[in-house]
């Protein structure tokens, strides 16, 4: 195996592609029987009253809701079939780029289960979420300590709530000193959610074109930078998979010109304990814990997306935040001994909420998405800052064994020691064969892996951004890099381009009719003809 | 060294020596040396899952709010949630799957939320639905973006019988979008709309209006005339619902609201600190086109089968990008496939049961609690079903105090939620005195009782 991996025996090969069904499967809809039920609710001894006289007449339904009527067994059966049409990180490996489908743990599993944690309202009183409140506190402080920032608010539910989170903040600050700017500078590679979140945010976007190496063009950015910038939105390692190595000079331009700096979290995981955005210069950091801290991405949401800011902004966070308070109730020297033993006897609150002065207000209903912040923090205590160190190597240690391994066969239009991601490209085969970048993703289905992000970041024709991570083992990754370059190989072959057209064959349905659906759109069970 | 990745020190060196590197340091050579962690992160080793899960336990453990018996509500509730709903809900499948990138292979997902799209509709009573949003106050606020593109007009028309916690987070994102939120008060629970329905001054005519069903207070409120409100402005009619409550009260959707959004908790979510919860999002087709968030639709796959993939995705972020009217991208969708799977379990029948047992448990603390001296109905006699607003003779943080070392979650005080001066749905006085409480399908009558006695316990002493 060309020397790329050790004992080629070892490891084994496992295969996720025939564990998929191919059946369609019925809507539940479809499976109803008027009558059947499967609720069972708890006896209350509650009297009986009918609806009518409970719900004056003009508020009441007329006719029940009309849901699926089905039998447990049948519910079951249903959405186990179900699962077995959907590809997921349990079942093989999903090289996503920019999506860090990492293994999440199963004790995370665990911990969100806890019922001291699960169980608990969002507005109970202080003195009976002491636990929640430590928790949150404890995540703080490690992430601040991972980021180099001075605090965090965890409202944000994911990544995207986090930039107009940070966006706000910045505003916030700007107002604060009687400046009204009115551009964010982002560069041409960043993540659609920065532009969108720009503009929710009030601000205009200035895009800045990326240079040859595939970093910040400097020039340009000099060209853009005057006091109307609000800030900069950044991620490092860009979406190209490249490290911003001019990064301490961008930091000095903005922040020249009374700019702040905003650091996209989405790439933090090539970075963990390697160098921290605190120390590039960043005033702003989202953090996405369902890529960077491997809490699972549930088809889709849920996510986290806390923000860490510099002392400079703490007062501006949203509120209410969890706090530990001042020890005035932990009295020091001769009197501490007595002053404890009455502790005992009525506890006192170590921890409760506190409201920034001059906060952005509320950005969520409650506090954020709770039981993820939960499992994050389990998967870093397991690391520990040690670790984390070595996710980050890993992780870019296999991303680059797959860009040198790859080179001959796939084009690399940036070819220098990449990130945590390598982006490809199929910019040649397209040329010489035909083959396009969503024949090679559809392709890779059938050989059992997930695709790789397609077609972004919009500044690479025919992009294939691989994301390995750290916990695909060097088998594995010889195994998908061979299966990428048989795909490869084919293309080239006599009615090559005709199989890669017809793939993927064996996952649950062929290549999807996505204009039909737009065209006829059928949203629900009831819009369909 | 207790982690997750299954690289070998040989296989490290081997992969590294391919890259033609000595060391995993050389891997970083692009990050400034200046600029480097020297010694590592300031924290603590890693450690072993038993030790994790112990340390996690602790914290669990320091925490008293689930063993007392719920009260407490505000858009928050403790309904069943079943043994099939928990498993099906966690299969691995669902839970460890990224967003739908590639439908060949996440169809299982992408009918989950198609059937949750299907149902939501139907309870809102309107046409389409998302596939959900972080939570209900996102909802809203995604609500209100519509409503101002869609009318052209930055002006809103919000009850203060919306939760005040989602009008805090309207005027958090109103400083980035510029539009200008009017709170409406209410008067004993219902919202005092302005008598004069006529346009008026355009600019000041509001381009939405945001009324709940029932309100946060637990009243319903006249949703006719929110309809003839909005016709007489030309302005988006958002209906706030709570979905429970939906099963036993007329349909938003019928009752002409253009926009439905609520929060889907109640759907299987467990309470969990208040996250990750469901922001549910249903439209008008009218609408349509300024959906926020994601779509899943069905069509076929080559060979004619019947298939689903997310749709009209030229109204999202990745594509539009800062012409985008929303900037979501990850939402909840394993919450929207719990919700599937609970209404499912529920079904038509079990959906009305359940609305029905909240008002019967209600009607039935509603009396009982009534009839202790110095306890008021904050909100006269305007008819509740599934939450009501107390006036307790003490604050009702003392209360809840109180009675929580009885074994009960009180409720919910106002002043928790609106802070100590009020807002326009309750005065400081009402806001420091107001209990809100909340009887889900779960609570028995011995539950209702001994909550009773409590209070009156609590509020003699």
């Amino acid at each position: 195996m060309s020397g790329a991996s050790p004992d080629s025996a070892a490891g084994g090969r496992a295969r996720s592609a025939p564990l998929m069904g191919r059946d369609t499967e019925p809507t539940l809809f479809e499976l109803s029987a008027p009558g059947r039920t499967s609720w069972q609710l708890r006896t209350t001894g509650v009297p009986e009253w009918a609806a009518d006289e409970l719900v004056p007449a003009g508020h009441r339904r007329q006719e029940p809701v009309a849901l699926a009527e089905v039998s447990e067994r049948d519910l079951v059966g249903h959405f186990t079939r179900l699962s077995h049409r959907q590809f997921s990180v349990d079942l093989g490996a999903y090289p996503l780029g920019s999506c860090t489908m990492k293994y999440n743990p199963k004790v995370c599993d665990t911990v969100a289960g806890l019922p001291g944690l699960a169980g608990v309202h969002p507005a109970a009183p202080v003195s009976t979420i002491q636990g929640w409140l430590a928790l949150v506190v404890e995540l703080e402080e490690v992430l601040c300590a991972v980021t180099g920032m001075a605090a965090a608010t965890f409202q944000p539910a994911a990544g995207a709530a986090g930039e107009l989170t940070g966006l706000l903040l910045m505003r916030a600050y700007h107002d604060s000193r009687g400046e009204s700017r009115r551009r964010v500078l982002i560069p041409d590679s960043a993540h659609g959610t920065n532009p969108a979140s720009v503009t929710l945010g009030g601000y205009e976007v200035t895009t800045i074109p990326s240079d040859e190496r595939g970093c910040v063009d400097m020039e340009a950015l000099r060209g853009a930078l005057d006091t109307d910038v609000a800030g900069i939105m950044l991620t490092n390692p860009n979406t190209l998979g490249l490290f911003e190595e001019d990064i301490e000079a961008i930091a000095d331009a903005v922040h020249q010109v009374g700019g702040l700096l905003y650091y996209d979290g989405a790439n933090l995981n090539a970075i963990l304990g390697v160098v921290r955005p605190g120390d590039m210069g960043f005033d702003v950091v989202h953090l996405n814990l369902h890529k960077t801290f491997a809490t699972p991405h549930g088809g889709g949401g849920p996510g986290a997306g806390p923000v860490a800011v510099s002392e400079r902004l703490v007062e501006f966070l949203p509120g209410p935040r969890p706090a530990r308070l001042a020890s005035r109730h932990e009295p020091e020297g001769p009197a501490a001994a007595e002053g404890a033993a009455s502790e005992a006897a009525a506890p006192v609150d170590r921890y409760g909420w506190v409201v920034p002065a001059r906060s952005i207000g509320r950005v969520h209903s409650w506090h954020g998405n709770a039981l993820v912040l939960a499992r994050a923090l389990a998967y870093i205590r397991v690391h520990g800052g040690d670790g984390l160190r070595r996710v980050a190597e890993r992780a870019v240690l296999n991303a680059n064994w797959l860009r040198v391994r790859l080179s001959g066969t796939y084009d690399v239009p940036f070819d220098r020691p990449c990130m945590h991601e390598v982006v490809l490209a199929a910019s040649s085969l397209k040329r010489q064969t035909g083959l396009r970048a969503l024949d090679v993703a559809k392709r890779l289905l059938e050989e059992g892996f997930h695709a790789p992000t397609v077609y972004f970041p919009l500044v690479v024709d025919e992009a294939l951004m691989v994301e390995p991570t750290e916990t695909e083992s060097p088998q594995t990754l010889l195994a998908l890099a061979e299966a990428l370059e048989r795909i490869a190989a084919e293309a080239a072959e006599e009615d090559g381009l005709a199989v890669a057209h017809a793939a993927p064959r064996t996952t649950p349905v062929g290549r999807v009719d996505e204009a039909r659906a737009a065209r006829t759109l059928v949203p629900t069970f009831d819009s369909r003809k | 060294m207790a982690d997750y990745l299954p690289h070998t020190e040989d296989e490290v060196r081997t992969m590294l020596g391919f890259l033609g590197l000595e060391s995993a340091e050389e891997l970083f050579a692009a990050v400034p040396v200046a600029l480097r962690l020297a010694g590592g992160l300031a924290m603590a080793t890693g450690e072993p899952e038993p030790d994790v899960l112990a340390h996690l336990g602790e914290l669990a453990d320091a925490n008293r709010a689930h063993q007392l018996v719920c009260f407490a509500g505000a858009g928050a509730y403790d309904h069943e949630v079943p043994p099939v709903v928990r498993a099906l809900a966690s299969r691995s499948e669902f839970v460890t799957a990224y967003t739908p990138y590639q439908p060949e292979v996440a169809q299982g997902v992408l009918q989950a939320v198609f059937e949750f799209q299907t149902m939501t509709a139907r309870l809102a009573g309107l046409p389409v639905a998302n596939a959900s949003l972080y939570d209900g106050a996102s909802a809203l606020v995604e609500a209100v973006n519509l409503g101002t593109a869609a009318a052209g007009r930055q002006t809103v028309w919000v009850s203060s019988g919306i939760h005040p916690h989602w009008r805090q987070c309207l005027a958090t994102f109103a400083r980035g979008s510029g539009h200008r939120v009017v709170e409406v008060p209410l008067d004993n629970g219902t919202t005092r709309w302005p008598k004069d329905t006529a346009p008026g001054d355009v600019a000041a005519s509001p381009g939405a209006i945001v009324v709940g069903y029932p309100n946060y207070l637990g009243c319903l409120e006249d949703l006719d005339a929110v309809r003839r409100l909005a016709d007489a402005h030309g302005a988006v009619m958002v209906v706030a619902a709570d979905p429970v409550a939906a099963g036993i009260l007329r349909s938003p959707g019928g009752a002409g609201a253009d926009v439905v959004v609520g929060e889907g908790q109640p759907f299987g979510t467990a309470l969990g600190f208040g996250g990750p919860y469901l922001g549910l999002f249903c439209c008008t087709m009218a609408q349509l086109r300024r959906l926020p968030g994601r779509l899943v639709g069905e069509t076929v796959d080559v060979e004619g089968r019947r298939a689903y993939v997310t749709t009209l995705r030229a109204r999202e972020q990745d594509i539009r990008r800062e012409r985008a009217t929303s900037n979501v991208c990850t939402n909840q969708t394993l919450m929207a496939v719990t919700a599937a799977v609970q209404l499912g379990w529920l079904g038509t029948s079990g959906l009305a049961e359940v609305a029905l047992r909240c008002a019967r448990g209600t009607r039935y603390l509603r009396e009982a609690v009534l009839a202790i001296d110095g306890v008021e109905p904050l909100t006269g006699d305007t008819p509740v079903v599934r939450e009501l607003a107390l006036r307790t003779p003490l604050p009702a943080a003392t209360v809840i105090d109180r009675m929580a070392a009885e074994g009960y979650l009180a409720g919910v005080a106002l002043d928790a939620l609106t802070g100590p001066a009020g807002d326009g749905s309750v005065s400081a006085e009402d806001a420091v005195h107001g209990l809100l409480v909340a009887v889900t399908e779960r609570r028995t009558r011995a539950e209702l009782d001994g909550y009773a006695a409590a209070l009156d316990k609590a509020v003699r002493s």
